[in-house]
């Protein structure tokens, strides 16, 4: 048992590299920084929603990652899965069981979540059929179709409150909430990161690169369409019941077509098939969105759409722009941390790696064996008159020459 | 007892059963129709085990076709077709890659932004030994991390043995053309076939590296122990390695045989090179 552990330990420890984990230990640092700021109570309410806005977009970015930059398939109908998620968490938080709600918030809205994800995750399985057989911009048509279809079930399903929307009587303390969502989170870029790390991952990136080739290979595509659809419509849900959590009412507006494209663009900016991207946009997105809706009031407010345009106009352009990689590749965190680290060592290791001063004479000797003075005579008295003897080769003409011989 | 009874049935039927052993696979009147167009009917191939088994014909002879039936990306029409005397006719691509037979494509058809380890990990992928499901992937059980390592040692042996080992961390796109042809062969390798489908693996290659490949050709079917059908354009190729030959000519058998009693008969002379 305990050689079998002592194997076990040895393979994670050789398998892990930290390239790979950088992301958890920044997003639990940042979980731990805003957990302590928010436990010395120096936390704005404003300050926290912004912060559950992140969390849940993060969930929703990485889940719609797994479809569009790993399975290579478009879907327009991510806010669909999300507001069955947000809609089911909700039912059972405030009508179905609010006593237990009351009593125990942390595991009903964990028990929530499970039911958002499962509901969500039941449609993906639906829209993972029709998967199988469209490409491209038709399966785009289909997944746009479900999420407006959900949107308006919702709008005239009165036991989910109908056209006004859910109310969330028993929310979960705001103080903590995005302490759970970030957690979650974190989870949820575990559970992708590590699909996608493994055999089933490799065999989901095939399909995309080349689907032909992978059934040639023996993958079975039906079987990782599905799943793919099925687990990020598990996460999208989890993502819409944490967001009908941090919310006090929600209706299902909300979830229309441009939430869907928000969140795609979420991917697409991030990079298509990198989750740390998708991360990183989801988090640059959502810190927009809301500022820009914050400051902007008034007959202003007609500007923000206007303006997160340009601003993502600009970002897509510039992103490749070459001097704009030049500077990503001069002050990256790798240079950075590599220059931390010799000024750290030169800190604390006085001795300095001396170079050897015999080679650096060696080598300034290979400069004075270049001639500085070209001697002009020897070149200038060299016979340039033309060789009257030479005769060149005549080139072969061979319809002149035939015609010779005629 | 098992035993006796099986001996018992086999010794009822034994024009029927020693065959079947002898041969691969075993087509019998495989053809497909699209359509109106037959693009290949009554194909009857017999390919013995260890066999380096050569399928030409001119251009819009329906030998790809064969392959896409073989392979089941098509369903043939008519026919059927055996490998070890199992009926595979019909089957989805997948199964019958896990049944034993693998190809590689006329246009190079790898997972170019992949790296090549990756690739050949894709084919190993299917084996029992390897096998970890969704759940244990995703929470990292002990398993993952056994099959995992295995995996890799064995997609490194592989790799070496077409002298991929080098460049196993680049993306499979950047390889040259002759190393992205090799990686095709080595990927479909490592799905443990019985039999392997080359569709005109000397396409676009100089005469060294077709040199090349011939080696690498019979290595390979030495090394794993495999039987190999092959497509190709490339006569010193065809006339260097196979033992055998099909010629098809729209769709339909021209002649099968010996390679050089093949090569030199007139109707295949004809169908190559036309009327005198």
């Amino acid at each position: 048992m305990s050689n079998k552990f002592t194997r076990y330990v040895s393979n994670v420890k050789s398998k892990y590299k930290l390239k790979y984990h950088i992301t958890y230990y920044i997003l639990i640092a940042f979980t731990l920084i805003f957990t302590v700021i928010s436990l010395t109570g120096g936390m704005k309410r404003s300050s926290a929603f912004l912060l559950e806005q992140i969390g849940y977009s993060i969930i929703l970015a990485v889940s719609l990652s797994l479809v569009v930059g790993f399975l290579g398939e478009l879907s327009l109908g991510h806010a669909g899965f999300m507001c069955l998620g947000a809609y089911f968490a909700a039912y059972f938080q405030n009508a179905l069981a609010p006593d237990f709600t009351k009593s125990l918030p942390l595991l009903s809205l964990i028990v929530a979540m499970l039911i958002g994800g499962l509901v969500a995750a039941i449609f993906g399985f639906i829209i993972g059929l029709p998967a199988l057989r469209l490409k491209g911009d038709y399966l785009a048509i289909v997944t746009l179709a479900f999420g407006e279809i959900v949107k308006v079930i919702f709008e005239n399903a009165r036991a989910f409150g109908g056209a006004f929307g859910m109310k969330n009587a028993f929310r979960f303390d705001t103080d903590f909430l995005f302490i759970v969502i970030f957690l979650t989170a974190i989870l949820t870029v575990a559970v992708v990161n590590n699909l996608i790390r493994s055999k089933h991952g490799r065999a989901i990136t095939a399909i995309r690169d080349n689907e032909i080739a992978a059934r040639a290979m023996g993958v079975n595509v039906s079987f990782y369409k599905i799943t793919v659809f099925v687990l990020s419509a598990f996460l999208a849900g989890i993502g819409g019941a944490l967001f009908a959590a941090s919310s006090n009412s929600f209706s299902s507006k909300t979830f229309d077509y441009n939430y869907s494209i928000n969140i795609l663009v979420m991917v697409v900016l991030g990079g298509m098939g990198s989750i740390n991207g998708s991360i990183i946009a989801a988090t640059v997105i959502t810190f927009l969105n809301v500022k820009l809706a914050a400051t902007l009031t008034g007959n202003l407010a007609a500007l923000k759409n206007l303006i997160y345009a340009l601003i993502l106009i600009g970002m897509v352009i510039y992103n490749n722009a070459p001097k704009l990689k030049d500077f990503r590749a001069k002050y990256n965190l790798r240079n950075l941390w590599s220059k931390l680290y010799a000024w750290l060592h030169k800190l604390f290791c006085k001795k300095k790696p001396v170079d050897d001063p015999a080679a650096e004479k060696a080598d300034e000797g290979d400069w004075s064996k270049i001639p500085t003075k070209v001697e002009m005579d020897a070149i200038l008295s060299t016979d340039l008159t033309p060789d009257t003897n030479y005769t060149p080769d005549k080139p072969d003409k061979p319809g002149k020459e035939k015609g010779g011989e005629q | 007892m098992a035993n006796e009874t099986t001996n018992a049935m086999q010794t009822a039927t034994p024009s029927y059963e020693t065959p079947q052993e002898e041969y691969v696979l075993k087509t019998e009147n495989l053809g497909i129709s699209f359509g109106g167009l037959k693009a290949a009917q009554n194909v009857n191939l017999r390919i013995k085990k260890g066999a380096l088994y050569g399928l030409i014909g001119p251009n819009g002879a329906g030998k790809t076709t064969v392959f896409n039936m073989l392979t089941g990306v098509y369903k043939p029409t008519t026919g059927k077709f055996f490998l070890c005397g199992e009926d595979l006719t019909g089957l989805d691509q997948a199964t019958i890659n896990k049944k034993g037979i693998a190809r590689t494509f006329q246009n190079i058809r790898l997972f170019n932004n992949m790296s090549v380890i990756k690739n050949v990990l894709i084919g190993l992928a299917n084996q029992p030994e390897y096998k970890c499901n969704l759940v244990q992937s995703i929470f990292r059980t002990p398993r993952y991390y056994e099959t995992e390592n295995a995996m890799r040692n064995e997609a490194k042996s592989i790799l070496s043995v077409f002298g991929l080992l080098e460049e196993r961390n680049q993306l499979a796109y950047n390889l040259p053309y002759g190393k992205q042809r090799k990686l095709e062969i080595a990927r479909a390798i490592a799905t443990r076939p019985k039999l392997l489908l080359l569709d005109e693996p000397a396409a676009g290659m100089n005469p060294q590296e077709t040199e090349e490949l011939m080696e690498t050709i019979q290595f390979v079917r030495k090394h794993f122990n495999v039987t190999v059908l092959l497509i190709e354009h490339d006569m010193k190729l065809v006339s260097g390695i196979c033992e055998e030959l099909t010629v098809l000519n729209f769709g339909e058998t021209l002649a099968a045989g010996e390679t050089k009693d093949v090569l030199s008969r007139p109707e295949v002379v004809k169908a190559y090179l036309g009327d005198e």
